[in-house]
């Protein structure tokens, strides 16, 4: 062994070839699709591009997927939240039960998730006769697509507060409740302001998603164009019709918003290391 | 049991509405999966899930699933390796980029591996050179299931690295093993665990990944049709209990390889 090399460290040819392989993973592997994307989408300049994004089924797709996120995100906020404070905070019979069923979704096939739906409301479902002497609409309509959102989304933003919410512990409740804090004092004054950086994170892992998800949206909407068409599943509409440029740009708009999303993730996990206002 | 009279308050009314948002947005809906297949009856359902074209599904969606987790295994580890003990000009972006497969839209993962790999592609141009067929065939699907596993490789297995402490190294080197024997005898094992844990998330993801692989696996029945696709047809033929039966037979068996593997993990802990 060399001198002045350190017993547990590779030598240095070793480490470069392992940076380098590395490198080559994720850049051939992860970011060469990125700008497989957006080359084909401007691979005959920007005016196609902008057409596809602009004629009014996509419009109307976008429309879709941001009122779909609107719903869906806020709910899973409201619910994250409150089962972040009673597993947290409290110690009680079937807790980590109740932590197992919050995760599960994210182990069940995106497909399925929206295939519970269709057995609930669909035609054949439990409460598709009733729904239908009602004329409500679920499945196949904007409320199914709500739902199987709700139901791909449901962990992000709990799974991302009981691990900071647990390490915090509850002394700083319990001084403002001794303090005199009502609840909702407590919560808003105290709790929130620890937590807010990770809630963020939280919601826009739940956001991305939301606006990304194809599988389970891709069973209960029926695909009707304009309608209950989100910007992914526009995308396979538009591919499936080898309307190749159009497809890809639609991608594109959705590949920028992961983007956006990783930047502000990163930006926000940095920030919490150095101490930010965590 | 929270004490009547706790310092923090809202136990109860937190709980519940956990337990109403929890009741009517999952354990409602999987009830219905749970119950629906129920009515074709004990023989029907054996019937439906043993069609030689669902077995067929099973088959490959398992099979490419676990395939491609037990690859993400070296890959992921090898990344976490570079990006935790190595210091690097753009080790920040590497690090980003390990997260592309959480944030990319499924369809798009989809559509942009597609183009990669089709015989025309960047990628599948100069392999169909060399005679390898990858879109529209399994490895199509196993490739996909690559892609979004990666990163629960890494970030499992990269908090583990992080803490592990380099006084065992050391003194296995002290102890005169080399680089390689300290490895593979301390560093391996501690980190085994998370492997394992990598290795099931991976692969529970893949077992039901639909956005990205369906465009690139060219779905022919019996070959490169993966067990969702089949859902989706038999949901599309307005068969709700045989769809369901197939997306019980799905979790059922993913419950299975989950309890395995966490079995494994446990067995390991003492050594």
């Amino acid at each position: 062994m060399a001198p002045g090399v350190s017993p547990t460290a590779e030598p240095r040819w070793l480490r470069r070839l392992l940076i380098g392989a590395a490198a080559l993973l994720l850049g051939l592997f992860l970011l060469l699709p990125l700008a497989a994307v957006f080359t084909e989408a401007l691979r005959r300049g920007w005016a196609p591009a902008w057409q596809a994004l602009s004629e009014p089924d996509a419009v109307a797709a976008v429309r879709l997927t941001l009122l779909v996120a609107a719903i869906a995100v806020p709910v899973n906020m409201a619910g994250g939240v409150a089962a972040a404070w009673c597993i947290a905070k409290f110690r009680f019979p079937g807790r980590s039960l109740l932590l197992a069923l919050i995760e599960l979704p994210f182990s069940v096939s995106p497909v399925i998730s929206g295939l519970v739906w269709v057995l609930l409301f669909g035609a054949q479902g439990w409460f598709g006769p009733w729904l239908q002497a009602h004329d409500v609409q679920i499945v196949f309509a904007v409320p199914g697509l709500m739902l199987a959102t709700l139901f791909v989304t449901f962990p992000f933003v709990a799974r991302t507060l009981i691990p900071l919410m647990q390490d915090q512990g509850r002394g700083a409740e319990e001084a403002a409740a001794t303090l005199g804090a009502s609840g909702w004092q407590t919560f808003r004054r105290v709790t929130l302001p620890d937590i807010r950086w990770a809630l963020l994170s939280g919601v826009l892992l739940c956001n991305a998603r939301a606006m990304g998800e194809f599988g389970a949206v891709s069973v209960v909407s029926g695909h009707i164009r304009g309608e209950t068409n989100t910007m992914p599943l526009h995308v396979e509409i538009l591919y499936n019709e080898y309307q190749f440029v159009a497809a890809f740009a639609v991608a594109a708009l959705l590949a920028l918003l992961a983007l956006v999303t990783l930047a502000a993730k990163t930006l926000l996990e940095r920030g919490t290391r150095r101490g930010l206002p965590a | 049991m929270p004490r009547r009279c706790d310092a923090v308050p809202g136990f109860g009314f937190s709980l519940s509405v956990t337990l109403l948002w929890l009741g009517g947005l999952v354990l409602l809906p999987l009830l219905a999966l749970l119950l629906r297949p129920a009515e074709l009856g004990p023989a029907g359902l054996w019937h439906s899930v043993t069609e030689p074209r669902v077995l067929a599904a099973l088959r490959l969606s398992f099979g490419a699933a676990l395939a491609a987790s037990a690859l993400n295994l070296p890959l992921g580890l090898l990344v976490a390796w570079v990006l935790v003990r190595y210091r690097f000009p753009g080790r920040g972006l590497l690090d980003a980029a390990v997260d592309l497969p959480f944030a990319l839209p499924t369809a798009v993962a989809g559509l942009a591996l597609t183009a990669l790999y089709a015989p025309n592609g960047w990628i599948g141009a100069p392999l169909a050179a060399l005679g390898l067929k990858v879109a529209y065939t399994p490895l199509g699907v196993g490739l996909a299931m690559l892609f979004v596993g990666l990163p629960f490789v890494v970030r499992s297995v990269e908090p583990v690295l992080r803490d592990l402490p380099r006084e065992a190294e050391e003194a296995a080197a002290t102890l005169g093993a080399t680089r390689a024997q300290a490895l593979w005898r301390v560093v391996l094992p501690a980190l085994a665990p998370a492997l394992l844990a990598g290795f099931a998330m991976a692969s529970a993801r893949a077992i039901g990944e639909y956005g990205s692989v369906i465009f690139i696996a060219g779905n022919m029945p019996m070959v490169s049709e993966i067990a969702p696709l089949l859902i989706v047809t038999r949901l599309e033929q307005f068969d709700y209990a045989g769809a369901a039966a197939v997306g019980l037979a799905m979790l059922a068996l993913s419950f299975l390889m989950l309890l395995a593997l966490n079995l494994a993990r446990r067995l390991w802990r003492p050594a």
